[in-house]
């Protein structure tokens, strides 16, 4: 029962990180899109690709959070306790992203919109860093089961922490850029589509480069996980590489719709690989799936209510990238 | 260590009170405002006119700042329960996690909605583009009722035994479905519309004060207002109900409620005045009330706050003054809705005294008020229990260094936000009152 819950909530930590991560990179890429004028288009379509959706997308977050208190209580309290200095940082951060950005669409002031469009940009790095750094932490088995016994600094600020913390921010954005392609070839602005393509090969680049350095950084500091994924989750750890490649060599002839596909799914291999190397421990080499698990009553609704949920969830979020996936329609909101 | 734990108790009480008490406000507007936008929609659809077509667009305007910011400031939430929480969490996470899980996919089902609905204004034909707001309606108050379940739940734990201080065979079907929860429940998506009802006509009845007669200024406000007004009498035939749940599940957090000290056979009911030196001062006595309110005879015995330890006692003159001040505001509120009633009874029209307007406009943020009073008349009439009488709250905190950190920035954080929150609002409101 609790590896089903297990599935589903790795599942939603999956969405989370190709939408609702897809969205922190697009802020990226508006930090860097330049002054108010060269920007401007660049921004109008960020806003154009994210506005309808990212809410939906930022859900995901908030299903995994409320999966693992419910179905494992002792990790979830572990985690929030030990790593609440990264996890405020997150919590301010998804604050700030996502004011910012209705506030940015609201107002006029051109002053305003910069002042607003920063705290966007800037929290949007902020953020999935610092998810990345508890991931970090987690996956280096630096959370203790016991409330309090947890170094609140040392357990993420490590080489693991940084690592997780880089590697989130570049997958982000590495995303973003991939996706926003096929939005602006979409909406006819073939130029956009050649910076995005440029900054995707840049970025696939680089998080191919961080992860495996990152290899030889988690044989140094989690012996465990560098061991798990080195054997059983080898093959995904392969797969993740090689659709990377394929995904450079689409974008190199710009198959804006298939690279979509290959970069995500490189994606979800790096997160599946992590899995099955954390596999089956919740925390570290101390709490396993089943010790963690909430007793079997609290996990047969559970499962029900997320199989419940999820028969309804797909199909509103089908309608959802269905409408503003299909025609460029009207970019303003109201 | 001891005293770490108490510095961070305080910080970790103020830090979920002010991320709370800031979120409730937006997410009573979350769950009220689609009401109303739809209800201008469906009007405007069914007369076939665009004023009110056009009304229900530029409060979708509105309501589009406020749903990200209510999504944003509800995630910080989550986060707390953890961070500030961890030991109600690790402890009975398994019991009351379900209906956080069931409120997830709701505001799923919300935000995909929301998506659609203010986005497809101009993509899907009017009766279609009024469908897709139904979902954010139903799956708003769904929120709220799954989330008032969980706070139910800790006001009266149900579905897990204790043995030994470790929580066995929990139950979170019956933790969902405890007493508390049909009156909670009820009472707070009521309040939720009424919040916005008023707050909503409040903002057009200065417009109209202000001379604004135009663009459906006068629907504007009696879209929202009639909506609160109506359901103001039954928010307090609920309120009543659930003062009579609490008498009888959790008596000492309706001794604090009404200031009873002492124990005692048909008891007065106490409007205003403190609790000093435990005895109450400057209040208004109405001889047997609060014996009369509770059971209809003058003979009720009541317990007091001295039926439990000091240990075990809620602040009583927070607690007494939230709930007089939500009742107080709440018999206005009834007031202004009647009079309301009576002139449109009369003549079909608003009345024409301008102090109805200005009543008006003091019922938006009184509302808040007594919702807002409301809140903590449940939450600091609970302490010192986070779970009613099984944890206490300074049990259940994060015992980890810094927490009070958390707490500066998030003051920081929060002022910040209120200010723009409130000023990229103004600045759609003379477009929205044009």
């Amino acid at each position: 029962m609790a590896q089903i819950v297990l599935v589903f909530l790795w599942a939603g930590i999956t969405a989370y990180i190709l939408f609702g991560g897809a969205d922190f990179g697009a802020g990226l890429w508006d930090l860097l899109a330049g002054g108010p004028e060269d920007g401007a288009r660049e921004r109008a379509l960020i806003e154009h690709s994210i506005g309808p959706v990212w809410e939906a997308n930022h859900v995901w977050l908030i299903f995994a959070l409320v999966v693992v208190w419910t179905a494992f209580p002792t990790a979830f309290a572990a985690i929030m306790a030990t790593l609440s200095i990264p996890l405020t940082a997150v919590a301010f951060g998804v604050i700030l992203r996502g004011s910012a950005f209705a506030f940015r669409k609201s107002v006029t002031e051109p002053a305003l919109q910069k002042l607003f469009g920063a705290s966007f940009a800037l929290s949007s790095v902020v953020t999935p860093f610092f998810l990345g750094t508890a991931a970090g932490a987690i996956a280096s088995g630096r959370v203790p089961t016991t409330i309090g016994e947890g170094d609140v600094l040392r357990s993420w600020l490590t080489p693991s922490g940084v690592l997780g913390g880089t590697l989130a921010v570049g997958i982000c954005s590495y995303l973003a850029a991939v996706y926003l392609c096929a939005d602006a070839r979409r909406s006819g602005e073939d130029d956009l589509a050649e910076g995005f393509r440029r900054r995707a090969l840049l970025m696939g680049v680089l998080v191919g480069v961080v992860a495996l350095g990152g290899i030889v950084v988690l044989q140094q500091d989690a012996p465990r996980l560098f061991g798990r994924l080195t054997g059983p989750a080898l093959p995904l750890i392969f797969a993740s590489g090689a659709l990377g490649l394929a995904s450079l060599v689409l974008l190199t002839v710009r198959r804006y719709l298939a690279v979509r596909a290959t970069a995500a799914l490189a994606v979800v291999g790096v997160l599946w690989g992590w899995a099955v190397g954390q596999y089956p421990m919740l925390l570290g080499t101390h709490l396993s799936i089943d010790e963690g698990a909430a007793p079997a009553s609290t996990l047969r609704p559970l499962v029900v209510c997320l199989v419940a949920g999820t028969a309804l969830l797909v199909p509103s979020l089908l309608l959802l990238y269905g409408m503003f996936q299909s025609d460029p329609g009207e970019d303003v909101l109201v | 260590m001891l005293a770490a734990a108490g510095s961070n108790l305080l910080a970790a009480r103020f830090q979920m009170a002010l991320s709370l008490g800031w979120h409730i406000v937006v997410a009573c507007l979350g769950v009220g405002f689609p009401i109303v936008i739809l209800v201008a929609e469906g009007l405007g659809l069914r007369r076939g006119d665009t004023v009110h077509r056009e009304l229900a667009r530029r409060w979708s305007q509105a309501a589009a700042v406020l749903f990200a910011v209510g999504a944003v400031s509800g995630t910080i939430l989550s986060f707390e329960m953890g961070i500030l929480w961890p030991r109600l969490m690790g402890g009975y996470g398994a019991v009351f996690g379900l209906p956080f899980a069931l409120e997830g996919f709701a505001f799923f089902i919300e935000a995909i909605f929301i998506g659609i609905y203010l986005y497809g204004w101009n993509r899907l034909s009017p009766g279609r583009h009024l469908l897709t707001g139904v979902p954010v309606v139903i799956a708003g108050v769904l929120s709220a009722f799954f989330v008032v379940c969980a706070n139910a739940w800790m006001n009266d734990p149900q579905g897990f035994r204790l043995v030994g201080g470790k929580v066995l065979d929990p139950d979170p079907i019956a933790a969902m479905f405890n007493p508390a929860t049909p009156v909670q429940s009820v009472h707070m998506i009521i309040a939720a519309i009424m919040v916005t009802g008023y707050v909503v006509a409040a903002v057009h009845a200065l417009g109209l004060l202000r001379g604004r007669r135009g663009g459906g200024q006068r629907a504007a406000f009696l879209i929202p207002f009639t909506l609160a007004a109506v359901f103001t009498p039954a928010q307090i035939v609920v309120g009543d109900a659930a003062a009579r749940y609490v008498a009888d599940h959790q008596p000492v957090k309706l001794a604090a409620m009404e200031a009873q000290v002492s124990t005692e056979i048909g008891p007065a009911e106490h409007v205003g005045g403190v609790v000093v030196d435990g005895r109450l001062r400057y209040a208004i006595i109405i001889p047997h009330g609060l014996s009369l309110l509770l059971t209809g005879r003058t003979d009720t015995r009541v317990s007091g706050l001295d039926a439990v330890p000091v240990d075990q006692r809620p602040p009583v003159n927070v607690v007494h003054l939230a709930f007089d001040l939500m009742v107080g505001i709440g018999t206005g509120l009834l007031v202004l809705g009647a009079w309301l009633g009576l002139s449109w009874g009369r003549r079909r029209d608003l009345p024409h005294s301008r102090w109805f307007l200005r009543a008006a406009v003091l019922a938006g943020p009184a509302a808040v008020a007594a919702m807002e009073a409301g809140w903590v008349t449940t939450e600091v009439g609970r302490q010192p229990w986070i779970v009613y009488r099984v944890m206490r709250t300074a049990d259940a905190v994060n015992t980890a260094p810094g927490l009070a950190i958390g707490l500066f920035v998030l003051i920081g954080v929060y002022t910040v936000l209120t200010v723009s929150t409130v000023y990229v609002l103004r600045r759609q409101g003379p477009a929205a009152s044009a």
